[in-house]
């Protein structure tokens, strides 16, 4: 019987031993063959696009970011572009665009969902009614369609630069766009206001209606996702924290800012990244209506030397780089605001 | 203001009880009130008269609406249009065809929701309904003219990508889940590798990389159409976003369901087939609804590159002489077509939510 039994376990043993090193060996097989696939299927690829490339007569590489680019941008920031610079300085011209409706639309975006959301717990009924209806609208349109939407606001139903509207002194509203007074100089202090000349304004600060369009859609469509955000974290704090805190002889504000804020806030912080990130990624919808950002002047650019691969490679890697960059700049965000809030 | 209710508003007894209460329950809330009724005042009736009363409805004079700019919005526009929105330059004779088929996917959309059916009938009805979809759209069978699919287009495009990429994308996005918990090491890279790449880089991306970049990729003499790249890129985009919900839905299974699963001797392949994976989708159900409602939306960006979908064809049709400055009300109206089958998505998506949300601060705060 005990030999018996030593038999039956060695052989249990020698069987696990080797149902073990079955499964290693499945897993390296696998693995190996895996990676046969992967790099056999992605050589076959890069082959059949080195051939169609020579067939088209498209040299492969970067070295077209450093030829002319020969066409015009219809509004730069911070750095000034004629067709007579490169593709690369093109480009760069494009992703400032990007990053100047970006960052714009984040902050107004974040400043209007915070106060709707705030408002959808209101107690006033027509105040939470308006500010759900905002949020159900917004969130089940598509942003293109809000894109065109404001574009055709702008430039159909708004009036020609002669009859702007001018809703506050020197600001002017047109089918080309927002003119406002920027000041010239601080000291001494003068500001330069629009004039209008011709067909349109000078002087001043001028948006397009491009830009206009893509900043207000952006920024109106993002609000309403953060302020759900905002909701969910106001509501996912306990009630018994309000009861206490106010049972302590806390008065509104500070149980707002020192108990249901900082717990709100680890709630809301992550979603609310990756709502700037959506942001940042929707501005690429620019194309649409015609605002020079990043996408669109690669797109130009592919039409133009049929770099496909290329101008493709740059918007993702770009894209990826913000997306990590938010994405850690958040996290750091997160971590130091959790550990404040464990400190406490 | 307040911003939480402290109490939950008591239930009020009378009209006065709930205008004092919801209304004027504060001087804050009471401004609030009067400023939001002011500027009702001041905006709605413009507004009813431009959209309704001074509006032109018939199609037969458009010069009636180029009289009306200002005054009232041109809804002819829409009348006159209305077959090319539905279903692009499908043949006129046959434009029956995407219309059963629209009815085909709306039916389809509606015994899902409602859960009528059993899980295997509902994928046979589903597999039918598709193959009947082909049928119609494609024909070439059953007597029917064969329509190549450069003439689809309007909402039974929109419906048909959405409907494809999201039924597609999700197959591939369970394995790309299962993929990035795998134990192989080469596995879980690409998993992750391809779902972070995805979700790193703007949907618009990717289209272009479908439109201009995938036909050097093909051996000579290969071309996919148009609609069908736009379709693989949609497909490939929704399958990474799918797949970090599935993802969600598994992480949420006790690890105990799997390593019980594992003692009864069951192999990978049957622990995830039959235990944790049936948990973890119904689980995902509600973020899954949300998704699709997400990726409706974006099929209107095919717009960009040139697809004749719903809102193409809006936008297509604007350039036609009779209609050009009619923008607003075009999408106007392209914004209601979306909104009708979103709204509806939404309020059952979270209809879902609640009743599969566990207790909690939100709960609470509800059940009061």
């Amino acid at each position: 019987m005990s030999a018996r039994f030593h038999r039956a376990t060695a052989a249990r043993q020698s069987k696990t031993a080797w149902s073990w090193r079955q499964a290693q060996l499945r897993a390296v097989a696998f693995q190996a063959l895996l990676a046969a696939v992967v790099v056999i299927g992605a050589g076959y690829l890069i082959s059949n696009a080195f051939e169609n490339l020579e067939a088209r007569r498209i040299a492969s590489g970067f070295g077209f970011l450093w030829r002319e680019a020969g066409f015009e941008i219809g509004e730069t920031t911070f750095l000034s572009y004629t067709a007579a610079d490169t593709y690369l300085k093109a480009l760069t011209v494009g992703l400032l665009n990007t990053f100047r409706v970006a960052s714009l639309a984040i902050v107004l975006s974040t400043t209007l969902g915070v106060l709707v959301g705030l408002a959808r717990l209101s107690l006033n009924w027509l105040l939470a009614k308006i500010a759900a209806g905002y949020v159900e609208v917004m969130r089940n349109v598509p942003l293109v369609v809000q894109l065109f939407f404001w574009y055709a606001v702008i430039t159909e139903g708004l009036p020609a630069p002669a009859e702007a509207l001018n809703p506050l002194p020197g600001v002017f509203l047109s089918n080309r766009g927002l003119a406002f007074p920027v000041p010239a100089s601080l000291a001494p202090i003068s500001i330069d206001y629009p004039i209008l000349s011709g067909f349109n304004f000078t002087g001043g600060g001028l948006l397009s209606p491009e830009f206009t369009a893509l900043f207000l859609g952006l920024a109106l469509y993002t609000a309403a996702f953060i302020a759900e955000i905002v909701r969910a974290g106001i509501l996912a704090v306990e009630r018994g924290q309000f009861e206490a805190a106010y049972s302590l002889g806390l008065n509104q504000r500070h149980v707002m800012r020192y108990i249901i804020l900082p717990q709100a806030l680890r709630v809301i912080v992550p979603p609310i990244s990756s709502q700037y990130l959506n942001c940042t990624k929707n501005s690429s919808l620019a194309v649409a209506i015609g605002y020079p950002d990043l996408v669109s002047i690669a797109n130009t650019t592919i039409n133009q030397t049929g770099q496909a691969i290329e101008g493709i490679t740059i918007i993702m890697l770009v894209y990826l780089t913000i997306s990590l960059a938010i994405s850690g700049f958040m996290n750091w965000y997160n971590w130091r605001f959790a550990l404040r809030g464990t400190r406490s | 203001m307040t911003f939480i209710p402290d109490k939950a508003p008591p239930h009020p007894a009378t009209v006065i009880d709930w205008l004092r209460a919801r209304l004027f329950s504060n001087w804050s809330s009471s401004i609030a009130t009067v400023a939001i009724v002011y500027l009702a005042w001041k905006i709605l009736p413009p507004l009813v008269e431009w959209a309704l009363i001074h509006a032109v409805w018939s199609p037969d004079n458009p010069s009636l609406c180029r009289e009306a700019i200002g005054q009232g919005a041109c809804w002819a526009f829409v009348a006159d249009t209305y077959r090319f929105l539905l279903f692009g330059t499908f043949p006129a004779e046959q434009h029956w065809r995407p219309a059963l088929t629209i009815g085909i996917l709306l039916a389809l959309y509606g015994i899902s929701a409602g859960h009528l059916l059993g899980r295997f009938r509902l994928a046979s009805v589903w597999l039918v309904g598709l193959a009947a979809i082909a049928i119609l759209m494609w024909g070439g069978a059953l007597g029917l003219s064969y329509v190549e699919n450069e003439r689809w287009g309007g909402l039974t495009l929109t419906l048909l990508l959405a409907t494809f990429g999201i039924g597609l994308a999700f197959p591939l996005s369970i394995l790309l889940a299962l993929g990035r918990r795998s134990s192989i090491p080469l596995v879980r890279w690409l998993a992750i590798t391809y779902i972070e790449l995805i979700r790193g880089v703007p949907l618009i991306s990717v289209l272009f990389m479908a439109s201009v970049m995938l036909p050097l990729f093909m051996p000579a003499g290969i071309s996919f159409d148009k609609l069908l790249r736009a379709q693989l890129a949609m497909i490939l985009f929704a399958a990474a976003y799918l797949a970090e919900i599935v993802r969600g839905g598994l992480q949420a299974i006790p690890r105990q369901q799997e390593e019980a699963a594992q003692a009864l001797g069951l192999s990978y392949w049957q622990r995830t087939c039959y235990v944790t994976l049936p948990q973890a989708l119904r689980l995902a159900i509600p973020p899954l609804v949300n998704t699709f409602i997400g990726f409706f939306k974006d099929t209107s960006l095919v717009v960009i590159i040139g697809l004749f979908d719903f809102l193409t064809t809006i936008k297509v049709s604007l350039t036609e002489p009779a209609w050009t400055g009619f923008g607003v009300e075009a999408y106007l109206f392209a914004a209601l077509g979306y909104f009708i089958f979103c709204y509806p998505m939404s309020r059952y998506g979270q209809a879902l939510e609640r009743r599969s949300a566990p207790g909690g601060g939100i709960c609470a705060l509800k059940k009061n």
